[in-house]
């Protein structure tokens, strides 16, 4: 076993041990969780066993197999990181949507007392 | 009982610390205007823009923070179609728009010659100065939109525009937020909704600052641009 070796499956063993600690404690919703699990897992078993690496690096033209797990780490920010951009878009609008809706209500409230002004002048 | 008699007319006027120029604009539409409620979209204003809409009596949006002028501008959509409003119009709080020109705006919605009317400043030759740089802006965007509408747009960050209940319900549901005036033309040709431009004069504002400076005008337009493409591929329902 190689440093590279050791050193990738503790990295990836860590990413996936700290992601459930955080899922378990309620920190982390299970919807935002997936693709980190996902990316943790793959990276593990691709670190753990270096004959599927070698395989899949052949496979895709990679002459150096561990740079296969960097690009893998790569693409897989890449995507969470635009899955967080595609969250955020739509929390700003729901954002937006609530305080529109804050201040069409408080102009309603506003009204109320008005509205019961004019019913006793007019009476 | 919750009977009320639907007022046709609702001006809206977004205002983003407008105290200066607010209590004039609400007056100049209080005596020009034809008769529409008035309601004043306070976009979290730091200054005492609030105070004075409440203090002048007309109905008030206050937002808890501050959206920008598309968000802003469609709490106030929001509220006409609410309350059934036929037709709105919308307003500066900065007191470049004069209220007695609102009538020529109404003319195309009355005979439904069109469903929105933008009122431009330079659809006739009058003394409105613009520097050169936007100038060229203007008339670049011009070309373009009036290709991409099939209709003469002469003055499209016009922000004095009046819209019949069609459009209401539409801008209600979806309004850009970077570029809202611009964009809105473009989403609008996109849902088949009829704009027209009218001419009228604008004064020189009393208050406040145009968003738009003169070195900025590339920057923003390429912004805008790109904003436009966006638009023309998005999905419209």
């Amino acid at each position: 076993m190689d440093l590279l070796k050791i050193l990738s499956i503790i990295v990836s063993a860590s990413v996936l041990i700290f992601v459930v600690e955080l899922i378990r404690r309620g920190r982390l919703k299970e919807k935002y969780a997936l693709l980190w699990l996902l990316a943790g897992g793959i990276l593990l078993i691709l670190s753990a066993s270096r004959d599927l690496l070698e395989y899949l690096s052949r496979f895709v033209g990679i002459y150096y197999p561990p740079s296969l797990l960097f690009l893998l780490a790569f693409l897989f920010l890449l995507l969470i990181t635009l899955h967080f951009s595609v969250v955020i878009s739509g929390l700003s609008e729901k954002n937006k949507k609530l305080a529109q809706e804050i201040a069409l209500l408080r102009q309603e409230i506003q009204e109320v007392p008005n509205r019961k002004v004019k019913k006793q002048k007019k009476s | 009982m919750n009977l009320r008699i639907p007022m046709k007319l609702l001006i809206i006027i977004p205002a983003y610390n407008e105290e200066t120029s607010l209590s004039g604009v609400i007056w100049d539409l209080r005596k020009n205007a034809p008769p529409a409620d008035i309601l004043v979209v306070n976009d979290g204003s730091r200054d005492a823009t609030g105070r004075i809409a409440r203090e002048m009596d007309v109905k008030l949006l206050d937002l808890p923070f501050n959206l920008g002028i598309g968000g802003a501008m469609q709490a106030g959509y929001r509220y006409a179609q609410r309350n059934s409003y036929e037709i709105a119009v919308q307003f500066d709080g900065d007191g470049q728009h004069v209220a007695g020109e609102i009538k020529k705006l109404l003319q195309p919605l009355a005979t439904g010659a069109a469903d929105i009317v933008v009122g431009s400043r330079f659809l006739t030759r009058g003394n409105y100065r613009v520097s050169a740089l936007r100038g060229l802006g203007i008339w670049i965007f011009s070309f373009i939109l009036s290709r991409l509408l099939g209709t003469a747009v002469t003055d499209s960050t016009s922000g004095f525009r009046a819209a019949n209940r069609l459009v209401i319900e539409f801008f209600s549901r979806m309004y850009p937020d970077d570029y809202p005036e611009v964009e809105a033309l473009v989403l609008l040709n996109k849902v088949n909704l009829r704009m027209i431009e009218v001419a009228v004069t604008m004064r020189e504002r009393t208050g406040g600052r145009s968003s738009i400076t003169a070195v900025r005008s590339v920057y923003y337009m390429t912004k805008v641009m790109l904003a436009i493409l966006i638009d023309l591929m998005k999905k419209v329902r």
